[in-house]
């Protein structure tokens, strides 16, 4: 570290030397400066890498639509993606089990997921199948939650299908398609 | 009995190899940063749990923010050459200079018949342009060709597939971005990646 000298003669009648200069340089503020960049392009750099989710939709080729495999409706589970961070779910065909109406979340819908997969493994002895219906009144980040819930509860088997009208309507029913 | 004197020590440490060290991991942040990329559009991407990372290379990002669609592609030969053949599509022919202008921006949505002049626009004109978006409608799918012939591009560049990605904004109503799955789907691209951020 240079150091002031302090140390000073007075010189009284002394011969004046040439006094040494110290090489040593006080690193301390250069080292701190360098630190807060690390620390700066650190922290950019890992933060800005985007992260990739991948989505395979289903096959739409228009040629062969009775090529379209078949799952017994007892062990498909619907879920409608409605407005207002709302969705609504129901096991089977519509119409038949009542639909429940819940947000998203770990209490919400994960909690569900999970129950239902566990009940109808149980009964079936096979997985569950999830179809994903977002409607129009839906939006960008309800469709990547709930195929995060997917990723999360580790459902293999999901679907992204477009709404069909009856399905809008029992939106409409439960008002969250506003 | 004389007293032991405690002797005092310095507290002056040699920083020399602390400030070697320091300087080399900033070196190499800084040559491995890559210059955050402004988007066209102001994009809020939704969160996830996912942590698998996009590659580098051979990646297409359809950005979808306030209705509007920019597309955008890694690779300045690729990029050069998706603008050539879609010259060729719309029949306006770009010259070396522009193409070499477009093979340094990123995420443009400009249609095809204001792409020549959005490209002889002085640079800071250019900031100020604001870009319609690719037409994604039926009479003009101009998006639909721009994802066709960067694949092609790719492929024949590249001999790689060319990776589609999704970067939408999280209050993105979901008609847009089903018009990009469809056309995605249109050309059988039935996988693709969606942009997430880490869920915070």
């Amino acid at each position: 570290m240079a150091e002031l000298d302090t140390s000073s003669k007075d010189g009284k009648g002394g011969k004046v030397r040439s006094k040494k200069a110290s090489t040593r340089v006080d690193l301390t503020a250069m080292v701190d400066l360098a630190f807060l960049l690390i620390t700066f392009f650190m922290l950019t750099t890992t933060l800005n890498k985007p992260q990739a989710m991948d989505l395979a939709m289903p096959d739409k080729d228009e040629k062969n639509k009775d090529d379209q495999l078949a799952v017994a409706a007892s062990r498909t589970m619907t879920i409608l993606l409605g407005s207002d961070n709302k969705l609504e779910w129901y096991i089977g065909e519509p119409g038949k089990s009542a639909p429940t109406v819940e947000g998203y979340g770990k209490n919400d819908i994960r909690k569900t997921l999970i129950e239902n997969s566990q009940k109808i493994k149980q009964s079936f002895g096979k997985d569950m199948f999830v179809i994903i219906k977002p409607s129009d009144k839906s939006v960008y980040k309800n469709m990547v939650d709930i195929l995060d819930e997917m990723h999360i509860t580790n459902i293999q088997s999901y679907g992204i299908v477009d709404i069909s009208q009856p399905e809008v309507d029992e939106l409409k029913k439960q008002q969250i398609y506003q | 009995m004389p007293r032991v004197k405690i002797k005092r020590k310095s507290t002056t440490t040699d920083m020399t190899a602390m400030c070697d060290v320091a300087f080399l991991l900033l070196t190499f942040f800084i040559l491995t940063a890559k210059p955050k990329t402004p988007d066209p559009v102001p994009v809020d991407v939704p969160g996830s749990t996912v942590t698998v990372k996009l590659p580098e290379e051979n990646v297409a990002t359809v950005i979808v923010g306030s209705g509007k669609v920019f597309f955008d592609i890694t690779g300045a030969n690729v990029r050069k050459q998706t603008l050539e053949q879609m010259g060729q599509k719309y029949s306006t022919t770009f010259s070396d200079e522009e193409k070499t202008k477009y093979a340094n921006m990123q995420g443009v949505g400009v249609p095809m018949n204001q792409m020549k002049q959005y490209l002889d626009l002085e640079s800071d004109k250019r900031e100020s342009f604001k870009q319609p978006g690719i037409p994604t409608d039926s009479v003009s799918n101009e998006l639909f060709n721009w994802i066709r012939e960067a694949r092609i591009a790719t492929k024949a560049l590249n001999g790689a597939e060319l990776r589609l990605s999704i970067k939408g904004n999280s209050k993105e109503e979901y008609p847009t971005i089903k018009k990009v799955i469809d056309i995605l789907q249109k050309q059988k691209v039935n996988k693709f990646s969606l942009i997430t951020s880490l869920r915070k």
